[in-house]
């Protein structure tokens, strides 16, 4: 499983994570990746058939909360912070298309 | 004094809160300018919180443990009203609306907050050369990298420039610029420090813990930051048990291991100083052994450089521009999306996030972030082995004393190595913590790692004690 | 058969109901519809920086409620990141249930007897609500949108049906009865036009002999009421039916419903399908709980107990169910009304009105009615009075209501039947349909007092058979 990550996957992910690449960005990303992946093929070779996977290093079950109402924020506290707002809402621009 | 002293002082009486304050803020005023600890000092503040301190020890009250003692704070602990940049222009001038939970405790302790430190941007690197603010310096030598990614906090406490200091600790992001510091650093059980407040990195692997200059200010702060949060749903629900007053409790008979495994990637006179750890707590009534073993530790570098990542890239996302921090406008919503988090991101993290995203992407989430979690089930398993046979492990911290600023940035796996000894705590969930032990034979500070099964922090702790009562 | 004679409509709907807790999924805000925009957040709904969700236990008790009610296995269970991109996600990924959820393998029995099977309902976070401003893309400058969180986190159970719906009659009947469910069992308000109830429709076609292999199915979205989903998908059927019988392909795409232009058109097409990464949430524990969940009677259990103490089919008992009157009826029925005459005054007098019905007056009224000293038409009138509560005799006189002397209503009739002697005729050679002709004119000559039934009975007595 030591293969590398092509240029074309690179620049699918980056649209992914929403992260503009130019091409000497998508150049040095493949190689870095590629490095960390093929570091990463020991991981991926090692015969794991049986184990369990941890998501949670400390196992813990059934957290839960009372169903009760708590204050909530100010509101203009938090709009202060934001970009942009009009009318007690968040403003951002046109949602055309979120297509990555 | 040691902020153990400090605050016994402050609540007799016996000290001021303010001269306390001010004794730090001259330290700071003298070094910061070279050593870059800061992203902010919070001067006023601190003077105002420090008087009011000194007014409630007149009014006879208790203030608590940490009275007066100046606290520095990461910068990525929410700190109601104050910035909170995480090491990143797309936070630059971000105001929390709220205090994490661990500084609601420090305040409740009568701790003094002294400032937000500098950090690799949003926890991800090893030397602190990645904020978007400026790199930090060690203190020890202007030169050399503090350490990562809570170096700010490790080179104030180095530096008195604050009595204790809090940092996060993902893969050795505390304990790594504590030992190149020559501080200690304590990475507490996964869940026994409530992470509500903690801008996140990754989930299920970091962790907030103390920097402090003795194991006795590091054991206070622990007790006083630690302990359940309903806030926190990975919290630890049973009550933690307190530390600081076991420390005078000794090693005879506790059973000591050097995990083997751990040592072979790190410099000779690093390896050196562990074995004369060992050796120390041999002369203190441990029993101690050369050779424990924890072989799917040297998969912990390869199993973390994936599952991080991946929590990470969804961690990240919500920085888009929409509701705070940086916006870069753009024709549409995706566009704004692009634009912002392009400029707004620093080469690691769009690395890192890039990294993460592939771990868990279509066709090959099983093979990358599936198969690392199961190696971590194999990390915790030969853990749970070596802890049958062994109470506290040893291992070095870095693999090396703090290397030269500029060294290792060119090529990111050359940092990743740097984590090499410090990773595997944080897959397994278990306690570690770096304890100064002496120096490699450039002079630079080097620290012994003590590591413990969850939630065994009194005997770690313990034996950190005695490791630091033998430097005598 | 909506799609016409060679092929069968396959529907699979998809319903989101948002829960009827107090507090938000995974925070302390209220959940509440129509407040101020951005007045119930707090750091986790808006998904703040160091923020961290905590489960809300009244969330997963009704998820397994819901579970129980529709005859699922409830399992061990995880919550997922779900993660895209869009303005409403505060966090840019939404937390819900993905290989492992709460719900799986339930079916729904409807009214009709058909059944609709359960794939799975889990519990998911709601997004926040985005208002789009001026045209998009024609006036520059002018177009943008404005985003409120208040919804964000606000818990909802999303039911997938199997694909076992075969018309836009059989979708109405099953979320009809969906809502039932969820209302009966105190779930959710049930609402679509609050958002309370938001349903996607998944429509494909086939040819009809059934085993053929599934079609490719088009996903239906803005459906605003359940007549909306029955119209939307009877079209997308015939559309679908259609286009493959030219010759053509269904794409598998989502399209949006025009509820004026009574059509659905094409909403985006995508080049690829969305990679959503789901990995389990590292901040939540997963979920076991071993709690026995306790419903109230469920619908098709109250349609079916009326029906047995009332000697009529479940079918016939559906509308007083539905308004909850099953009681009501029930007390007549025992209190000796006709079973049929407590239904239909109850389905169509009582049900709908605010008042909480009074079983005494219902009784009282039903009572005069069937002994003919109400009418029909007056028994109708008397009930709307007495509704809540009343004394439908007293209620008769004030209206003016007398009953009719027996005596005095034959020699009515028997005038009328003088008075037309060719329709008497025919009415004694077996023209029944005359019948009506008879009673309007007793009606009209008596002021409409007359009982219909009665007339009708003396008409027959007259003529011997």
């Amino acid at each position: 499983m030591g293969e590398r990550i092509s240029r074309e996957d690179v620049r699918h992910v980056a649209k992914l994570a929403r992260l503009t690449v130019s091409d000497e960005e998508v150049d040095l990303l493949t190689r870095q990746l590629a490095a960390v992946l093929e570091h990463a093929a020991d991981v991926a070779a090692l015969d794991t058939s049986g184990v369990p996977p941890t998501a949670h290093p400390v196992p813990l079950l059934n957290v839960l909360r009372r169903d009760e109402v708590r204050a909530s924020l100010d509101r203009e506290e938090v709009l202060a912070q934001a970009p942009a707002t009009e009318d007690g809402r968040f403003r951002v621009p046109p949602i055309l298309s979120v297509e990555p | 004094m040691t902020a153990v002293e400090t605050g016994a002082a402050v609540r007799a009486g016996r000290r001021r809160a303010r001269d306390v304050v001010e004794q730090h803020l001259a330290e700071i005023e003298a070094r910061e300018g070279d050593v870059h600890a800061f992203n902010l000092v919070l001067a006023a503040e601190a003077r105002a919180d420090a008087d009011e301190i000194d007014r409630r020890v007149d009014a006879g009250e208790d203030p608590g443990p940490l009275a007066g003692v100046p606290v520095a704070l990461k910068d990525n602990l929410c700190t109601r009203g104050v910035p909170t940049t995480c090491g990143s222009r797309i936070l630059d001038g971000w105001r929390p609306p709220y205090d994490a939970t661990v500084v609601s405790r420090l305040r409740g302790a009568g701790a003094v907050l002294i400032g937000k430190t500098n950090m690799d941007e949003f926890a991800m690197g090893s030397s602190t050369e990645n904020s978007a603010f400026g790199p930090t310096r060690n203190p020890h030598d202007l030169t050399k990298v503090p350490g990562g990614s809570s170096g700010g906090s490790a080179a104030a406490v180095a530096a008195g420039m604050a009595g204790v200091a809090l940092g996060s600790d993902t893969g050795g992001s505390i304990r790594l610029p504590a030992s190149l510091c020559g501080v200690v650093g304590v990475k507490p059980t996964y869940g026994r420090v409530s992470r509500y407040g903690l801008v996140a990195y990754a989930s299920s692997l970091d962790q907030i813990g103390p920097l402090a200059p003795t194991v006795a200010d590091a054991a206070v702060t622990l007790d006083v930051i630690g302990g359940h949060d309903p806030a926190d749903s990975t919290s630890i629900p049973e009550p933690s048990p307190g530390v600081s007053g076991q420390l005078a409790a000794g090693v005879e008979g506790l059973r000591v291991g050097i995990v083997h495994e751990l040592t072979w990637d790190a410099d000779p006179d690093v390896v050196a100083r562990v074995v004369a750890a060992g050796r120390a707590l041999e002369e203190a009534g441990a029993r101690v052994e050369e050779e424990a073993h924890v072989p799917a530790a040297v998969y912990g570098l390869s199993a973390y450089y994936l599952i991080a990542p991946a929590e990470a890239s969804s961690n990240l996302a919500r920085y888009d521009g929409a509701r705070y921090g940086l916006r870069v406008e753009g024709a549409d919503v995706n566009a704004m999306y692009h634009a912002t988090r392009s400029a707004g991101f620093g080469p690691e993290v769009k690395l890192r996030i890039m990294l993460g995203t592939y771990a868990l992407s279509a066709g090959y989430y099983d093979a990358y972030y599936g198969q690392a979690q199961r190696v971590r089930t194999l990390i915790i398993r030969d853990f749970a082995a070596a802890y049958e046979r062994f109470d506290v492990l040893l291992a070095p911290t870095s693999p090396s004393t703090a290397f030269t600023i500029g060294a290792r940035t060119q090529d990111p796996l050359a940092m990743y190595l740097v984590d090499v000894c410090t990773i595997p705590a944080n897959l397994a969930g278990i306690p570690a913590m770096s304890v100064p032990y002496g120096v490699g034979d450039d002079g630079l500070p080097v620290g012994v790692q003590v590591l413990a099964p969850a939630l065994g922090e009194r005997a770690m702790f313990r034996a950190a004690a005695a490791l630091e009562a033998s430097l005598g | 058969m909506t799609a016409g004679g060679a092929w069968e409509t396959v529907v699979g709907l998809e319903v989101h109901c948002e829960l009827a807790t107090a507090s938000k999924l995974f925070c302390g805000c209220r959940n509440a519809f129509g407040d101020e925009p951005n007045t119930d957040i707090c750091p986790v709904c808006l998904g703040l920086p160091g923020s961290l969700p905590v489960v809300n236990e009244a969330a997963v008790e009704l998820a397994m409620r819901i579970g129980t009610a529709l005859n699922c296995e409830i399992r061990p269970s995880l919550f997922h990141r779900k993660n895209y991109f869009y303005p409403d996600m505060p966090k840019d990924y939404q937390v819900s249930q993905y290989d492992e959820p709460i719900n799986v393998n339930g079916h729904l029995d409807l009214p009709d007897g058909s059944r609709v099977g359960i794939v799975r309902a889990h519990i998911e976070e709601d997004t926040g609500k985005t208002t789009h401003i001026g045209e998009s893309g024609r006036i520059h400058g002018a177009a943008y949108a404005l985003v409120d969180y208040n919804r964000a986190g606000v818990p909802l159970v999303e039911i997938v049906s199997a694909p076992d719906i075969r018309s836009g009659e059989q979708a109405k009947a099953y979320v009809n009865e969906l809502r039932a469910i969820l209302v009966a069992i105190g779930a959710s308000d049930a609402r679509m036009e609050e958002g309370s109830l938001r349903i996607d429709a998944n429509v494909s076609v086939r040819p009809a002999p059934a085993g053929a292999p599934l079609g490719t199915r088009a996903e239906i979205k803005n459906l605003n009421s359940v007549r909306s989903l029955t119209r939307a998908v009877d079209y997308e059927a015939r559309r679908q039916a259609e286009l493959l019988e030219a010759g053509g392909r269904v794409v598998q795409e989502t399209r949006h419903w025009d509820e004026n232009a009574g059509r659905t058109s094409t909403l985006r097409s995508k080049e690829e399908a969305e990679d959503y990464r789901y990995f389990p949430e590292p901040d939540l524990a997963p979920l076991d709980v071993k709690a026995a969940v306790v419903l109230p009677k469920l619908p098709a259990e109250r349609r079916a107990d009326l029906a047995a103490r009332a000697g009529v089919a479940p079918v016939d008992t559906q509308l007083v169910v539905e308004a909850g009157l099953d009681d009501l009826v029930a007390a007549a029925v025992q209190a000796g009304v006709e079973p049929r005459l407590a239904l239909t005054r109850a389905a169509n007098e009582v049900a709908g009105r605010t008042e909480a019905p009074d079983a005494a007056a219902f009784v009282a009224t039903l009572r005069l009615e069937q002994e003919g000293t109400l009418t029909a038409t007056q028994s109708k009138q008397v009930l709307a009075r007495v509704v809540g509560g009343g004394d439908p005799a007293a209620v008769a006189r004030e209206l003016g209501f007398e009953a009719l002397a027996a005596g005095a209503l034959a020699s009515t009739v028997d005038a009328t039947i003088a008075a037309h002697v060719e329709e008497w005729n025919r009415y004694q050679m077996g023209e029944d349909k005359l019948t009506g002709f008879f009673v309007g004119k007793v009606m009209a000559a008596t002021g409409g007092k007359a009982d219909g039934r009665a007339v009708t009975a003396l008409l027959r007595e007259r003529r011997g058979s």
